[in-house]
């Protein structure tokens, strides 16, 4: 209850979960209107921003004490984990996209 | 200093990720958007690495293990990515977001390892808890079940319904619920055991919720994944008190899952449907329909199909999955020519979820130069339909089903379909008598109007340009 609680009294979180609310309207309101033709290429971009979950990967890594081993490798394969998430996202978007700006100029 | 110059960063970040999105919704900005949010991302992460400063003023170490780690994502990404064919993409979204997935699982086995290891001097608050463990919970699921949607898509995992498969799974998420109530509660919080068992059932999950989804669902599932380790990615946000993994967390959570309701509205079905009656189980009922409806089918040979595309006014042709596995998308578009010259319209029916996503279809043929005029999307190419000579299906079968609009037990029954028989002619190209992805017989191929004409897709087309050329 204390942490129900505390959303609305602790400046810092009271600001996290303004961000969340007024995230999910802004996600809402971006995608509502899209064409079913770039259901794919959109679904691929928004699997590359979710991508961002490696600034806490990066984060997680650099303060890992260099002699705790099991974090390092953990946090090295977090790392290479999230960048796989990201390259390969906006890559393979932009390469479906492509296709697409390739039609546009006929 | 620098705390403010990242926080400047974190925002601009946020802004390209809103405004990526955005632009990513519209055909002619979608490419610089996902070139601005990947922008954005570079800039954040960057921004990270050299400017992030924890609570005591101490910025990162191990930046060897970080590039190290950064440079072979990147170059692995980079060359898959490029390699990856253009039919294979549903396969290799999942895959990334499973990786997304995984990442997030990570973060938060690390964190909960360093709470451990610092409890006796420092008690965690519950916030902190909740956030640790359901990111994790999530990020799991999200894992394991991206890896079976992608290991069902390029076909190495079959479709399998476990008997009581729903109650399996209601136990184990209610199981997963008590378990992230006893540890953020505070008092189990030191016992790994409670910590690691969660980590086991939500991967137990992730598995058991995919599996019996029939892959016509798999788009939605993947979506719906999609929105989960947007979520995952922003427990990380509330974690590491860090906007730009909450807003891009956050959006691509509520993005995703309208998007996964767009889509199942695009096949008529509730999300509710898709993930409880699901395609596998039906496949039963599927069958017993098929084997009380089986008649005669009749072939037609490439040269009678010649001649009949050769001498129609109006061609309509049906692309599915066949013609995706086949790679015959540049084939396909060389016929049309062919007929062009011989005065023949050509026309796309495009079904929205024909292939293995939506916009799948148009994606191969863009690739193929085909005119953006002549993709017809379902109603329109409905409406052609009556003045239409020749339907050519091209590996396409459920979307085409009648099933979907006359058998009431048909798993697939609601589902729009093109009306293909409203044409005069229907020629279905096809590998083989086998059923389409959903599991199900069709009808179509036995009814009087219909020919089939078996073949991989791919040579078929050019034994038909051939003939054509000849004529």
């Amino acid at each position: 209850m204390e942490s129900i609680i505390s959303l609305f009294t602790d400046p810092a979180t009271y600001r996290l979960m303004t961000i969340v609310i007024l995230s999910i309207f802004l996600g809402i309101e971006v995608i509502s209107r899209v064409p079913s033709v770039l259901h794919t290429p959109l679904m691929s971009g928004a699997n590359a921003i979710h991508g961002v979950v490696i600034i806490g990967a990066i984060i997680v890594m650099g303060q890992a004490h260099t002699d705790d081993y099991l974090a390092l490798v953990l946090g090295f394969l977090a790392v290479i984990l999230g960048t796989l998430n990201v390259v390969g996202g906006f890559v393979v978007t932009d390469r479906m996209l492509e296709m697409f700006g390739k039609k546009k100029k006929k | 200093m620098e705390n403010m110059i990242l926080q400047l960063i974190y925002l601009i970040g946020s802004i390209t990720f809103i405004m990526g999105l955005k632009m990513l919704s519209h055909p002619d900005t979608a490419r610089k958007g996902n070139l601005l949010a990947a922008g954005g991302m570079t800039l954040a992460i960057l921004g990270t690495i050299f400017l992030y400063r924890d609570g005591n003023g101490e910025g990162l170490h191990n930046y060897a293990w970080i590039f190290a780690a950064l440079i072979i994502g990147t170059v692995v990404g980079t060359a898959v990515s490029k390699k990856v064919q253009m039919t294979a993409m549903p396969e290799m979204v999942s895959l990334f977001n499973g990786m997304g997935g995984a990442c997030a699982m990570l973060i938060s086995i690390i964190e909960y390892r360093h709470i451990m290891a610092n409890i006796a001097t420092h008690t965690p608050g519950t916030g902190t808890m909740i956030v640790v463990v359901l990111g994790m919970l999530i990020g799991t699921v999200s894992f394991a079940g991206s890896i079976i949607a992608w290991g069902k898509l390029n076909g190495s995992i079959k479709d399998r319904t476990i008997p009581g498969g729903q109650g399996i799974n209601f136990i184990l998420f209610a199981g997963m619920i008590a378990l992230v109530v006893m540890v953020a509660s505070g008092k189990f919080t030191d016992m790994p055991a409670l910590f690691y068992g969660i980590l086991v059932l939500s991967a137990l999950y992730g598995i058991l919720f995919v599996m019996p989804i029939g892959g016509a669902d798999m788009p939605v599932v993947i979506s719906l994944l999609n929105s989960f380790t947007g979520v995952a990615a922003a427990f990380g946000g509330f974690l590491y008190d860090n906007p730009v993994m909450l807003t891009g967390g956050i959006l691509v959570g509520s993005a995703g899952t309208i998007l996964t309701i767009l889509m199942c509205k695009a096949m008529n079905r509730s999300l509710k449907n898709v993930l409880i009656g699901s395609f596998g189980g039906a496949k039963t009922g599927g069958g017993a329909a098929g084997s009380k409806e089986q008649g005669n089918y009749k072939e037609i040979s490439l040269n009678d199909t010649a001649v009949l595309m050769a001498y129609a006014q109006k061609v309509m042709i049906i692309p599915g999955y066949g013609l995706a596995v086949a790679q015959a998308q540049h084939t396909c578009h060389e016929l049309e020519k062919v007929l062009n010259e011989k005065g023949v319209e050509v026309l796309y029916g495009i079904h929205p979820v024909a292939g293995r996503m939506p916009g799948h279809m148009n994606v191969l043929l863009a690739e193929a130069d085909v005119p953006y005029e002549k993709l017809l999307e379902m109603e329109d190419a409905n409406d052609q339909m009556g003045g239409t000579n020749v339907v050519l299906i091209l590996g396409a079968n459920d979307v085409v089903n009648p099933a979907a609009k006359e058998d009431p037990t048909s798993p697939i029954y609601g589902m729009p379909i093109l009306e293909v028989e409203k044409a005069e002619h229907v020629i279905v190209n096809k590998r083989s008598m086998k059923p389409g992805y959903a599991g199900i017989e069709n009808e179509l191929f036995f009814r009087p109007k219909s020919s089939m004409l078996f073949g991989d897709a791919k040579k078929v087309l050019q034994s038909l340009v051939t003939e054509l050329k000849q004529m």
